[in-house]
């Protein structure tokens, strides 16, 4: 029941090249429609590499098996970057992604559970993901079903009372079968997240609230990986969370140089350009 | 309880049919249009308009809950920084410190979209400004079907939940003009306001059709007269029947337009004045579920006054709707102007 069914088979390929292979689908997607939360998705996607291909156990050609993790997308509006790793680990065909944003097309703007196979929660009214999260854990629990919770969220969402509500809750059931990874990249819809909410002592409040908190540079997968096995083998009956410092549009330098907002603008011509970028950097 | 115990998704997903390869990147789910085609528009009217109110009254303050730059608040924000307060992304803490800030003598105008409103922050606008009739005026874009994002997006049902509170005036503008007149008649009104907002580039419709309209907090007006059908609007579908009812007399049926920009409290005088001349099919026609909008509040006003024509209903089925284009989900949903007239004609 709890075999990993990822990382045995999966992991003669780097995690850095996954986490590459995942900005690339990203940009494509990003070029299908010309926009799309791609700064969010180049950001995250070492942080997906490390889930997918080193943390969480899953079968790709069975996205509901009883025995996954499960991995919630509260930020639906990071589902560009979702469907990227979705189709790296071959729960999604590759060749749909051609298809995102399109009418009726199962790779929806905002991520959808009623969409998209391995597309576990309707995330995108923020705050909701690490509630729902307390609520899979506790039933994970009562089936003494050893599979983890993991819940990744924004420092946006950090704003939202649910998120601190959910964050006693979990601590108050001992819910030590609960991981949440914070999404630090600074941005929000109106500026930066550091401008608008005071969210620093960050790791301070988690740990006052009853967590177990790590603060990793997200774009570092060996302290990712390190980060997630101290999450999944710690002993001590606490939630985990995980703060991830990411920088928006990592991996596509002149992205990144960019005046960041919540929606990078990027050109018509720029797609092609991004995936140069990203060509002439591939990991092995 | 076994370990094969599982959650049984309604999971439409396993339905779908994957897009053929190939077959992708026909229509954008990010057209966010409203298809207004053949009017000026103007640029972000709430914005300017509070400006301009800001000037006169010293009272007017503005919250946002990290949305400022997609409510067009962002205006006033620049104009007027040091009466502008960014909550972050928690509409329940702003609206609570909006009604706090109404306590103390202030008129606060709160931003955010319709659904983080409507669902969350409900129970806080319910007891601590509606119950107190607190001055707090809620503006909030993407009202109805106007986003492609899907249900987490759309606040299809937003004018049902708020319906039913006390208290609550209820303002549903259709165009540029109707926004800014209107921001200074809430801002005059003594209690609290619920408005939804078409934000950006937003058209300027009604005066193209009828030059001497003027937005009146509380009062229908009719746009154009007809003897075969009235429709009763508001909101962009106010500009849907006026584009209809242009095309429909072309086609040889004549088409009335009674806009109701107030929701709550609705005109009833004019909807039971208009409704009962002639023998003219009634159709209510709103950007909102049919279950608690404007079509239902005129149903009810009808019946229980004695005036019965033939009545129908244009508005979003009871469901939640698809993530996809615009102009393809209103034709999908029956709200754009080609599916108006084909509902219109049916009926008659
Ligand atoms: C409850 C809720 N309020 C507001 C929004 C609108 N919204 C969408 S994304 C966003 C910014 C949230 O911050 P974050 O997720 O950190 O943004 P990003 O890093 O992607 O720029 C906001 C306010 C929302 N989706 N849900
Ligand atoms: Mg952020």
């Amino acid at each position: 029941m709890t075999t990993q069914a990822t990382t045995a088979t999966l992991s003669n390929m780097s995690l850095a090249r996954r986490a590459w292979e995942i900005r690339r689908k990203a940009v494509r997607m990003g070029e299908v429609q010309g926009q799309g939360y791609v700064g969010q998705a180049l950001g995250i996607a070492d942080v997906l590499s490390v889930s997918y291909f080193h943390a969480l156990a899953y079968r790709p050609d069975e996205p509901e098996w009883e025995g996954r993790d499960r991995f919630l997308l509260s930020i639906g509006h990071y589902a560009i970057a979702l469907y990227s790793a979705l189709i790296e680990a071959g729960i999604l065909p590759e060749q749909e992604l051609e298809t995102y944003g399109t009418d009726d097309s199962r790779l929806p703007m905002s991520g959808m559970a009623a969409y998209t196979p391995g597309m576990e929660i309707t995330g995108g009214s923020l705050g909701q993901g690490l509630g729902i999260g307390v609520g899979m854990a506790l039933g994970l629990k009562a089936k003494k079903n050893p599979a983890f919770v993991y819940n990744l969220m924004s420092d946006g969402e950090l704003g939202e009372g649910s998120t601190w509500e959910a964050a006693m809750s979990a601590a108050h059931h001992k819910l030590d079968n609960l991981v949440c990874i914070v999404d630090f990249n600074d941005q929000q819809a109106d500026g930066k997240s550091t401008d608008m909410l005071c969210s620093e002592p960050l790791a301070d409040k988690w740990a006052s609230f009853g967590w177990h908190v790590q603060r990793v540079d997200g774009n570092d997968i060996a302290a990712l990986v390190a980060a997630f096995d101290v999450a999944r083998n710690l002993k001590g009956a606490k939630p985990r969370v995980i703060i991830c410092d990411t920088i928006m549009c990592k991996g596509v330098p002149f992205l990144e140089e960019r005046e960041i907002t919540h929606f990078v603008r990027v050109e018509a011509d720029e797609w092609q350009k991004a995936l140069a970028v990203l060509d002439a950097n591939r990991p092995e | 309880m076994t370990a094969t115990h599982k959650y049984d998704p309604h999971r439409k997903w396993e339905a779908r049919m994957p897009p053929k390869p190939g077959e992708g990147g026909r229509t954008s789910a990010m057209i966010a249009s409203l298809a207004a085609e053949g009017y000026d528009t103007v640029s972000a009217p709430f914005g300017h308009a509070l400006v301009e109110e800001a000037k006169k009254n010293d009272r007017v303050v503005g919250f946002t809950a990290d949305l400022s730059k997609y409510t067009d608040l962002h205006i006033f924000a620049q104009a007027f920084p040091e009466r502008f307060y960014q909550m972050g992304m928690a509409e329940q803490v702003m609206i609570s410190a909006a009604a706090g800030m109404a306590r103390e003598g202030f008129i606060p105008f709160a931003t955010t979209y319709a659904v983080f409103a409507s669902r969350r922050a409900y129970d806080f606008i319910a007891m601590a400004i509606a119950e107190e009739y607190l001055p707090v005026k809620i503006v909030c874009a993407l009202p109805g079907l106007t986003t492609g994002y899907g249900p987490s997006h759309q606040a299809t049902e937003d004018l049902a939940i708020f319906r039913g509170l006390p208290n609550l005036t209820i303002v549903d503008p259709c165009d540029a003009i109707d926004v800014m007149e209107a921001v200074p008649a809430i801002t005059a009104h003594e209690g609290p306001v619920y408005m939804r907002l078409p934000r950006g580039k937003v058209p300027s419709v009604i005066r193209k059709h009828c030059p001497d309209y003027k937005f009146e907090l509380g009062k229908a007006k009719l746009l154009r007269d007809g003897k075969d059908v009235l429709v009763i609007a508001s909101g962009f579908m106010t500009m849907r029947a006026l584009d209809a009812a242009v095309e429909l007399e072309a086609q040889g049926i004549s088409a009335a337009v009674l806009h109701c920009p107030t929701i709550k409290p609705l005109d009833t005088a004019t909807i039971l004045a208009e409704a009962g001349k002639g023998n003219r099919l009634v159709v209510t026609a709103e950007n909102h579920t049919k279950v608690g909008g404007l079509g239902e509040a005129v149903a009810s006003t009808l019946l229980t006054n004695g005036v019965t024509p033939t009545f129908r209903m244009i508005g979003l089925p009871d469901q939640f709707l698809d993530a996809g284009a615009l102009p393809t989900l209103h034709d999908r949903y029956g709200i754009s102007t080609a599916a108006m007239i084909t509902q219109i004609r049916g009926w008659l």
